[in-house]
């Protein structure tokens, strides 16, 4: 038997568990249309790979990786596509995002399917690049890529992966279900993650209060090295941070990820996608949803289609919306409401509740902070919740920020616990949301201040190359007025008969003019060569070329008038002195 | 007697030279070039550069606050700005100078591009590069790069350019504050018989 160890606070909220739990995965019918979002990961949306109109096959890439830090998404049935454009996305905020909508052909045509053939199914780089090219990205909730997940930043570091089965959130039992039904996936799935990370051991976290998925898991790893371990049911145990802390005993240390102190936890969905991705080919474009809550008839856990709109899902298990309250995705504790039913479920969507008002009250007034302190009892991750609620609550950011506000999970134990009924976890949000934006102010503000000094910069050696320019110029100038002394020397000595040195020493010197004649004529036939070969390619810029040529034109002329004014000049003063 | 008075201050002497030869050399070796505090004034400025506060730039307007300007003349930093100010000053935050402009939401330069006739004004403006574009070729606003200043607008000969508010999309949306308002004035459960008889 396994020492365990023990997380502080938590909480236990009643599980109403056993409403989803106890009836086998349904296989959810085919909907009108699908509506795929390019993004349901942490990280930059896919590229679409398809335009409207295309016909696509069951498994086709619709988006693409954009970025290294992103997951491709692929058509989960055969059919074509009807448009690619905005529209509501499960997320809190409401808002529309990319997605692709997809209309069945009904005929489920698979396209080309490529699981990892045998001899590569021991290379990591090969498993982690199909993983990756799956489509794979966390579903326990957060949607984080898999294919980073598993790529640890040293190799050999990860020394424990953790397979977390706790769900410990109410109501949700699609992971409850999934080992039931298909815990040799699950068990599949986690024998290949090992495979990558060749870890020192390789544990299952489970809750108590799930004996016939206990059973079904124990009877897969026999013989594979795989422990079960069995944990006390407490919210939230299932958060990585707890389980973590509950088999290891170890902390994440504060800003850091699990694989610094060598652990690596995956959910229980991402196990089962994993394995089906390496040995049937299958992208990621379906998941295990639990229906449940009291405005269902036939509550239970399905398989649906990614991109399935969810009250296609709802209306299947029997919705009477005459009942419902708000529908959430997600679980009472840590879900959010959705504002409309015609989202779709994306890789992330682990539960759709679709509670009665009796069932899912909506929250009473909040009444003043009394300070009873059971809120800093129940924080699973120590942190002084009435405190952060203070500073959140003033605006006071950066207080909150020392206060480790960023390490809050945003479990909804300190709300569930207060007396006064306070929405502790929303002023987590708003305030992390609020310090987040001031960061990205912050980055946005610095490259400005980089662009403008860097344009300053420039602007300040343009003004010192002109102004350099024009003292090279004064100074030629001044050479050249200096200079008559030997320009009129050649005069005296050509007039030397004359004895003449009546030459004026303004006037210029004759092999100067020359030399300028010379290289205007240059610079103009040079420009009506550029003029006629603009002229062949038929450019935009011969007008422009026609003006420069124009401009020579002129400048050789004033060169010979002057040249020859010069000469006369010369001529006149000789014939004058004779 | 004298001798050990001769031989205190001689210590002392040697003392101060010492150290004085340490100091000396300390502020030469750690010499900070310009004033922190203008730095530390800049960060906090939003660097908009849009010239609102009556100086060109966000760091001349730090500098002009070192020499004791008012901290409320930058619009595009608004309240927090000030407050950040007058927390790092340790003096009172004050309202904006409405003078300067007023507050608002993050805006970018767009320009219309079938109208640009590419003259190249705005891009001459533009104290942060933001505008692309060569003479008689269009020209468009660089929107991860703009500032929101506001200076390419006057310049342009044929008005097409516009400062447009930015959307919340599904990226920058964060969750909204709670509202504060239910919880004022109210008393304890327990308390509240006494209230209502108050």
């Amino acid at each position: 038997m396994r020492t365990l160890y023990d997380f502080p606070g938590g909480i236990h909220p009643p599980e109403n568990k056993r409403q989803s739990s106890e009836t086998p995965i349904r296989i959810a019918n085919l909907p009108e249309r699908l509506i795929i979002p390019l993004q349901q990961h942490i990280g930059a949306p896919a590229r679409t790979r398809v335009s409207e109109g295309d016909r696509v096959l069951k498994g086709d890439v619709l988006g693409d990786t954009e970025g290294a830090f992103s997951v491709p998404v692929h058509a989960p049935t055969s059919g074509h596509i009807e448009r690619i454009g905005p529209h509501a996305v499960p997320h809190p905020s409401g808002l529309d995002d990319w997605c692709v909508t997809l209309i069945p052909d009904g005929k489920d045509h698979w396209g080309a399917c490529h699981p990892l053939p045998e001899s590569d199914q021991q290379d990591p780089d090969r498993l982690l690049a199909h993983i990756h090219k799956a489509g794979i990205a966390g579903l326990g909730g957060a949607g984080f890529p898999t294919g980073i997940k598993l790529r640890p930043p040293e190799t050999d570091s990860i020394r424990t992966v953790i397979l977390n089965a706790a769900e410990c959130e109410p109501y949700i039992t699609a992971d409850d279900r999934l080992i039931r039904d298909r815990a040799a996936e699950v068990v599949s799935g986690l024998q290949i993650v090992r495979r990558i990370l060749n870890p020192e051991q390789c544990l299952i976290g489970i809750e108590d209060n799930k004996p016939d998925a206990i059973q079904a898991l124990e009877s897969a790893v026999d013989g594979t090295g795989i422990e079960v371990v069995v944990i006390p049911t407490r919210y939230p145990s299932g958060g990585e941070k707890q389980l973590i802390q509950v088999l290891t005993g170890e902390e994440v240390p504060h800003g850091g990820i699990p694989a610094d102190i060598g652990v690596l936890c995956q959910n229980v969905g991402t196990a089962a996608a994993i394995h089906r991705a390496v040995y049937h080919g299958e992208p990621l474009i379906q998941r295990i949803t639990t229906l449940t809550g009291d405005a269902l008839c036939e509550p239970g856990n399905v398989e649906t289609l990614i991109g399935t709109p969810i009250r296609h899902l709802l209306d299947s298990a029997g919705f009477d919306e005459a009942r419902a309250g708000d529908v959430l995705m997600g679980g009472p504790m840590m879900g959010f409401s959705l504002p409309d039913l015609a989202m779709p479920v994306v890789k992330t969507t682990n539960c759709l509740l679709a509670g009665s008002p009796e069932e899912l009250p909506p929250p009473p007034p909040p009444q003043p902070c009394i300070r009873c302190g059971y809120c800093a009892d129940a924080c699973p991750m120590e942190l002084l919740p009435q405190q952060l609620f203070w500073f959140a609550q003033s605006g006071e950011n950066d207080k909150a920020e020392q206060h480790n506000l960023f390490d809050c999970i945003e479990c909804g134990a300190c709300s569930w616990v207060c007396p006064s009924q306070i929405p502790l976890v929303q002023y987590y949000r708003s305030t992390k949301g609020e310090i987040r934006e001031q960061r990205e102010e912050q980055i946005r503000a610095d490259r400005a201040r980089e662009r403008f000094e860097a344009r300053q910069a420039r602007l300040e050696r343009e003004q010192a190359e002109k102004e350099a320019k024009r003292q090279a110029r004064k100074e030629a100038a001044a050479k050249a007025r200096q200079t008559p002394p030997a320009s009129k020397a050649a005069p005296e000595r050509s007039a030397a008969a004359s004895e003449t040195v009546a030459a004026p020493s303004e006037a210029p010197d004759i092999e100067t003019l020359e030399k300028q004649l010379l290289k205007a004529q240059a610079k103009r036939n040079n420009m009506r060569n550029m003029l006629d070969d603009a002229r062949k390619r038929g450019a935009d810029n011969v007008d422009k070329l026609e003006k420069a040529v124009a401009k020579n034109d002129d400048r050789v002329d004033a060169a010979q008038k002057a040249l020859e004014k010069a000469r006369s000049g010369l001529t006149e003063t000789g014939g004058a002195t004779e | 007697m004298w001798m050990s008075i001769l031989i205190a201050v001689g210590a002392l002497v040697l003392l101060a030279m010492v150290f004085g030869a340490l100091l000396g050399y300390a502020s030469e070796r750690f010499r900070v070039e310009g004033n922190p505090l203008v730095d530390q004034i800049d960060a906090l400025l939003p660097q908009t550069q849009c010239g609102q506060c009556g100086f060109p730039g966000c760091r001349p307007y730090a500098q002009s606050i070192v020499d004791g300007d008012a901290i409320n003349k930058c619009p595009p930093g608004g309240e927090s700005t000030i407050q950040a100010l007058a927390d790092l000053l340790d003096v009172e935050p004050q309202p904006l100078d409405a003078e300067h402009g007023e507050e608002h939401p993050r805006r970018v330069a767009v320009i219309r591009e079938d109208e640009c006739i590419g003259c190249t004004k705005c891009i001459q403006a533009c104290p942060v590069d933001a505008i692309l574009g060569a003479a008689r070729h269009m020209h468009t606003v660089i929107e991860s790069e703009c500032t929101g200043c506001d200076l390419c607008v006057d310049p342009c000969p044929v008005d097409c350019i516009d400062m447009v508010e930015l959307a919340t999309d599904i990226h920058s949306w964060r969750w909204d504050r709670p509202d504060a308002s239910p919880m004022t004035g109210q008393v304890i459960a327990s308390d509240r018989s006494t209230e209502a008889r108050a």
